[in-house]
């Protein structure tokens, strides 16, 4: 069973979504056309998707492209028109009031792109905020608070107010506030997409370390405008054009067969070594073969650029741990080279296919 | 036909007047038991012990140079007795029983404003239609002139300082109305997200968050509210409520410049000093929960 299982999903914002989704599904015609037509925006058309257990699946998509509508139609802060949303089996669209906030206080968490924080409370008080209105005692929920700030390398912060604090270390106090539940699901509103860029990249690591740590591992539901980013943390994507679903796939499969012209854009230019993490171009290790001690072992997340020089330095593969130390796979220097020569064959395609396209403007 | 407005409206009141004669003796008797209550609680104390105290009360919550205000200016408005060069010096203006009772008749009508205030600011941010009905009816309550509003006052409640509060109360509610449904609606929409997503009941979410986010605001109304409270003192005082605006009145009547202008000077000292120590008090409280871009 997935963890989320989203089917034939609209949003519509208008007085007639019957009419809308009508004349977007039978007469074909595109979201501009429906808003000229009926007034009515379609913000989510016809979603249908499955995020698996554990799993990190990102939906990326510009601004207005309604990611960030989806996302919300999971947790029902803003109902869907049409369309169910299961987790683990349970049909969260039927929910009543009662049990949404339950699964909201127990199950799944939100985290959000401005912070979302409560300026009256203090970092712990932001903190301990989901377990206090479930009707957790004081005490415990307090521990338990602190120790979550712990996790996101907060301690000694609980007594500050968050406008104190920088940029990143809001949004820590944020993933606290949204990890102190231990949730099955966790929703992440361009979480990052506010911070610099180095705190960006520092986060993006520390959030996939932690994704190894757990076990049972969340499931993330991860928003982002960010090719880079979605590439980076997503085990698959999404990727989302005027409120439709373009293409769901893995990094590898986004990047070697876009679906249409609109994706096939937004990764042409993208050099693969540098963004698909070595992951996904490890393998098991084979009978007979054992690790060399002498090599140092490389993180799943890191690039193919970056691993590059350590595996071809090496005269064995590489071994490739997680931050817990486990064994995830080696990485060898065919299996680079391979995904490198795809690389650049797959630019000089590109090149190819631009020049081509010159041709025929110029003729 | 003829139909006239002013008369219809005459009629209302004589329609009320007769039929809800219970309901107005019930409310001037809570109104005139509060009003009572407080002016003796004020006046429990000897003034001298009870200046004091006020400036305490402005040390704590505002600052010195409040509380050094508070010290002489209702000073003067008691009486200050002492001695210098062996001679007996008295100088004040001796209203302090005045005074208590202006206190008194502000307090009385600041709290039904809160009392009704809040509670309906708080419903027209959640509810386009109510705010759609109440904010013309606060654009009455404050435009109208407030001598209009005394004369059914005085038919359905008599003269004295129960038709003050009454009229006072009309025309110091409308900002805390307003002030608290902008406060609520100004709550930042992703931190009513954030707590929609933890799960939080409608009253959690009002409780916990709106109001306290929104408390800045509230205080500002509350400090509009005493002010605009004290500026109907005056009038109030047209139709027999006791106070400051007592002397003033009798100074117009008689031409009495002295008397007018005492009383008119105790207004400004407890003006100053109500909305000194309000704004404080908002200023407090906002410390904690302004600030911070979230």
């Amino acid at each position: 069973m997935a963890a989320i299982e989203v089917e034939g999903l609209w949003k519509i914002f208008g007085d007639d979504p019957g009419e809308a989704r009508r004349l977007a599904q039978e007469e074909n015609l595109s979201k501009a056309e429906v808003k000229a037509e009926t007034g009515s925006v379609i913000a989510v058309n016809d979603a249908t998707f499955e995020v698996e257990e554990q799993e990190i699946f990102v939906v990326m998509g510009l601004s207005g492209s309604g990611k960030s509508t989806l996302l919300r139609c999971v947790n029902r802060l803003i109902e869907p028109t049409f369309g169910t949303v299961h987790v683990r089996g349970e049909n969260v669209t039927a929910f009543d009031d009662e049990e949404l906030r339950e699964i909201r206080r127990t199950r799944m968490s939100m985290v959000f792109q401005n912070f979302g924080l409560f300026p009256h409370r203090s970092v712990l008080g932001n903190v301990e905020y989901g377990l206090e209105v479930s009707g957790m005692d004081t005490e415990k929920r307090r521990e338990k608070a602190r120790d979550t700030l712990d996790l996101v390398g907060l301690e000694g912060y609980e007594d500050s107010n968050p406008s104190e604090l920088s940029g990143g270390m809001q949004q820590r106090v944020g993933l606290a506030r949204a990890l102190v539940n231990d949730p099955e699901i966790l929703l992440m509103d361009e979480a990052f997409s506010a911070l610099d860029p180095l705190i960006r990249e520092e986060m993006q690591n520390e959030l996939l370390d932690l994704q190894d740590q757990w076990d049972p591992a969340c499931t993330i539901l991860f928003i982002t405008h960010d090719l880079d980013e979605a590439l980076k943390m997503g085990d698959r994507i999404a990727i989302m054009k005027d409120g439709e679903l373009a293409q769901v796939g893995t990094p590898t499969e986004i990047l070697t067969e876009p679906a249409d012209n609109y994706v096939k854009s937004f990764v042409q230019n993208v050099d693969r070594t540098k963004v698909i993490p070595v992951r996904t171009v490890m393998r098991d290790l084979r009978e007979a073969e054992h690790i060399s001690e002498d090599i140092p072992a490389v993180s799943p997340h890191t690039s193919i650029a970056e691993v590059l020089p350590r595996v071809l330095e090496a005269d064995a593969p590489v071994p490739v741990r997680d931050s817990a130390g486990d064994l995830q796979g080696v990485v060898s220097r065919e299996s680079v080279m391979e995904e490198i020569s795809r690389n650049a064959s797959n630019v000089s395609k590109t090149r190819e296919a631009a020049r081509e396209e010159k041709a025929i403007e110029a003729a | 036909m003829e139909f006239s407005i002013g008369g219809a409206f005459e009629a209302l009141i004589q329609w009320l007047q007769d039929n809800f004669t219970p309901f107005f003796d019930g409310v001037t008797a809570v109104i005139s038991t509060t009003t009572q209550g407080l002016e003796d609680l004020l006046l429990f104390l000897p003034d001298s012990l009870m200046v004091l105290l006020l400036a305490a009360l402005a040390w704590g919550v505002a600052s010195r140079g409040v509380a050094l205000f508070t010290l002489i200016g209702m000073g003067l408005l008691g009486e200050i007795e002492f001695m210098l060069f062996g001679l007996e010096f008295t100088i004040g203006m001796g209203y302090w029983e005045t005074t208590m009772q202006t206190l008194a008749l502000i307090l009385t009508a600041s709290l039904f404003s809160l009392l009704v205030g809040i509670p309906v600011g708080i419903w027209a941010a959640k509810s386009e239609t109510v705010d759609t009905i109440v904010r013309p009816i606060l654009d009455f309550m404050q435009t109208m002139p407030p001598f209009v509003y005394l004369i059914p006052a005085v038919v359905l409640f008599g003269l004295g300082t129960v038709p003050g509060v009454i009229a006072t109360f009309i025309f110091a509610t409308p900002p805390c109305v307003r002030l608290t449904n902008l406060g609520i609606r100004q709550v930042s929409e992703e931190a009513v997200e954030a707590a929609q997503s933890f799960g939080s009941t409608p009253t959690q979410m009002l409780f916990k968050v709106e109001l306290p986010m929104a408390l800045p605001t509230i205080m500002a109304g509350v400090n509009q509210t005493v002010m605009l409270a004290l500026s109907m003192v005056v009038i109030a005082a047209l139709i027999g409520a006791s106070g400051l605006g007592q002397p003033v009145v009798e100074g117009l009547q008689q031409l009495r410049i002295a008397k007018g202008f005492e009383g008119g000077l105790g207004i400004v000292i407890l003006a100053i000093f109500l909305d000194r120590i309000t704004q404080a008090a908002g200023e407090k409280v906002g410390g904690t929960a302004a600030g911070g871009n979230a």
